[in-house]
């Protein structure tokens, strides 16, 4: 570890608490994943891991470098903007295609066609 | 000290990310719909990308940013085409 | 001739600003190739034909998208205490709310609000009869959520839209 001995301390301390926080998110989020009861319910946890987990890891990355290159790198926001802007794509589409194949099986917990959708 | 106090988050914010991973593989083995494998599928990529800055962070190298961003692009086109292919069994119509 | 090769000036704006950012430089070959990037681009996206967008309401843009990441925190948190604490028996369900936006990319906005916000996801919208279809995580009261996307989101995409 002899990079990261550069950052002064309070820096060290930032990037540790964010880093822990990020990394906290996402495993409440995958843990959603494996606990919640069915499909409509699970759909919802993944969001924390690519909101807030990914929100406060990339931040912890940005501080990191920004002060160990002594000048600003923002690289990381790609990230972040280009997650913001996929995820709901990714989701909807999901739910979608779910409540198709439900409703083509007859589902009775999903709500019916009520004119063309 | 503080500098000690970073390599142990670092490692526990990865070991947290391993097992959010695991979570998610277990989600995707144990289905028990293929929608629940493909948002297993999404949700673990979104860890790995995760897992990988926190890499990052731990080597001091701005690669692991340009992978991060490349896993991003890739699992966004490959859930998109899951999900396609859930809701009309094909990807192209 | 500045709409013939900057027919979305924004957009090739934002594809420069995005190249810029992706290289982490200022230098003269990189924000040439960035501003041919955005030119190319944006003629190209023309080739589409998309719909126009009226955007007015500047400042009331930027409190929305204040409001939202306040949101989107808050109930990441009560996502979070339900999954880790959460042992009654939870209701969830789905919402129908009749929207009074017709426009298109209010319409896109309000989507990503909606699916980035942890417990809530759009799930449909009936273009017909105006009505959105969503999933709630924790429905307690259906009123009440009906009223605070309509109170809190619709009404200032109504005035920044249309």
């Amino acid at each position: 570890m002899s990079h990261l001995d550069a950052l002064p301390p309070w820096v060290a301390v930032t990037v540790a608490v964010l880093v822990l926080l990020g990394a906290l998110f996402a495993f409440v989020g995958s843990l959603g994943l494996l606990r919640l009861k069915n499909f409509y319910q699970r759909v919802h946890a993944p969001t924390l891991g690519t909101t807030l987990g990914t929100f406060f890891m990339l931040a912890a990355s940005i501080t990191c470098f920004s002060v160990l290159h002594a000048r600003p790198i923002f690289n990381e926001v790609l990230i972040g903007v280009f997650l913001t802007l996929t995820t709901p794509i990714t989701l909807m589409l999901l739910v979608r295609a779910a409540l198709y194949r439900d409703r083509e099986e007859g589902s009775q917990d999903v709500p019916q066609l009520t004119s063309k959708d | 000290m503080s500098h000690a106090l970073l390599d142990v988050a670092i490692g526990a914010a990865q070991i947290l990310l391993l097992l959010a991973m695991a979570f998610s593989l277990i989600r995707m083995v144990r289905g028990p719909r293929a929608q629940d494998r493909v948002l297993a599928l999404d949700a673990l990529y979104v860890n790995a990308m995760i897992l990988l800055l926190t890499i990052g962070i731990r080597s001091g190298s701005m690669l692991y940013v340009e992978a991060g961003l490349v896993i991003a692009l890739l699992g966004f086109a490959s859930t998109v085409a899951l999900s396609k292919f859930l809701m009309r069994g094909q990807v192209i119509e | 001739m500045i709409r013939r090769w900057l027919p979305h000036p924004l957009l090739s704006a934002l594809l420069l600003l995005i190249w810029l950012i992706f290289n982490q430089s200022l230098a003269p070959g990189t924000v040439l190739l960035g501003i041919a990037f955005g030119i190319a681009l944006g003629r190209m996206f023309d080739l589409l034909d998309p719909p126009k967008a009226r955007l007015r309401h500047y400042p009331l843009l930027l409190r929305l998208f204040a409001r939202v990441v306040l949101d989107i925190v808050r109930s990441n948190l009560a996502v979070a205490r339900i999954v880790l604490f959460g042992k009654r028996p939870m209701r969830s369900g789905f919402v129908a709310i009749p929207l009074q936006l017709t426009d298109r990319y209010g319409l896109a906005v309000l989507s990503c609000i909606i699916t980035s916000t942890p417990g809530t996801i759009w799930v449909s919208y009936d273009s017909s009869a105006n009505i959105l279809l969503i999933h709630v995580l924790d429905l307690v009261d259906e009123a009440g959520w009906i009223d605070s996307i309509k109170q809190r989101y619709e009404r200032p995409l109504l005035e920044i839209f249309q």
